[in-house]
């Protein structure tokens, strides 16, 4: 399993940057192009590629199976669990100004956040179990096969 | 050029050539949609349509064979219907304001609104993010209820019948 030695070394660098760049993403999505979704897409991504170059298995270990089943459920619940909140404090459902009542500006802000947080970790969990779903079921592939 | 990558998807056999080559048609459609300035939905669509479905279509791909068996049938009916819609949507086109117009229904419904109620309703730079995550919540919601039950879908489907299959090899 000493092989593709290149790739792996590079996979590594890689990951760590990607998953920076999931969080940037995340977080900056107010000031920048992107948002949950896209940030979402981006850390399973690199997730993927952890699979992909080094082995199925590896990738489960670092993050099992029922982990990402329950990411992609919390996400819902998050988003939702914001709409609940502004209910039960008195306003509409999804109103950010429930958030922070005296600064509406800021309600809207940490809404924002809290809710794209939500669409993210749902995204990055149902991306990493389509991955799962697919590649459990491959047979392991050799190298001279492609 | 993004005819010229949907032709030869077209005209390959090996279907390896086949992923590989719909991601550089993402990646090109992408730079279409910076290009129109869209460049939230270019970043979906290079994290998306080039990452993501590149690499589902290879797991996909080493689930069945590695080339396209010969159609079966004549290929003049679907060529038919492809170039009837084709040409449909085309005269469709004929229709639609000029590239960069100010008076286009797009920029004088409600878009300006939006820009102009955003900024002091909000306080957040990015107007996209605004209408999605705020104006549009609930919308949102909807769309992530969508993937998650994709999601959801998606291991219901495989790894059921991977199950089946190993009762039925218990049978044997």
């Amino acid at each position: 399993m000493r092989h593709h030695l290149i790739l792996r070394v590079i996979t590594k660098l890689l990951i760590g940057s990607i998953m920076l760049f999931a969080l940037y993403v995340q977080f900056h999505g107010d000031y920048s192009p992107g948002g949950g979704f896209q940030a979402g897409v981006i850390m399973a991504v690199a997730f993927i590629i952890y699979g992909v170059v080094f082995s199925l298995d590896e990738a489960q270990r670092v993050l099992p199976p029922w982990v990402v089943h329950k990411m992609a459920a919390l996400g819902v619940l998050i988003y939702a669990a914001t709409g609940v909140y502004s209910l039960f404090v008195g306003y509409g459902f999804l109103d950010y100004t429930a958030l922070s009542p005296d600064y509406p500006e800021k309600g809207q802000h940490y809404g924002i956040l809290l809710v794209e947080l939500g669409v993210g970790v749902t995204v990055t969990g149902v991306m990493v179990t389509i991955y799962y779903a697919f590649t459990s079921r491959t047979p392991i592939m050799d190298d001279e096969a492609w | 050029m993004l005819v010229a990558t949907a032709l030869a998807v077209v005209r390959t056999q090996s279907l390896f050539a086949t992923a590989m080559l719909s991601g550089v048609f993402s990646l090109l459609s992408a730079l279409l949609l910076v290009v129109l300035d869209a460049v939230d939905v270019a970043f979906t669509e290079a994290a998306v349509g080039a990452g993501i479905s590149t690499v589902l279509m290879l797991g996909t791909l080493a689930l069945t064979r590695r080339f396209e068996s010969a159609p079966s049938h004549s290929p003049a009916i679907p060529l038919f219907v492809v170039l009837v819609t084709g040409a449909t949507l085309i005269y469709g086109t004929l229709d639609m304001p000029n590239f960069g117009s100010a008076t286009a229904p797009a920029q004088v419904h409600v878009a300006p609104e939006y820009l102009e109620r955003s900024v002091h309703e909000i306080g957040v730079p990015n107007i996209v993010t605004a209408i999605l995550a705020s104006y549009r919540g609930f919308d949102t919601l909807g769309e992530t209820a969508v993937v998650f039950t994709a999601g959801i879908g998606v291991l219901l489907l495989l790894s059921g019948l991977r199950r089946r299959r190993r009762n039925k090899r218990e049978d044997v």
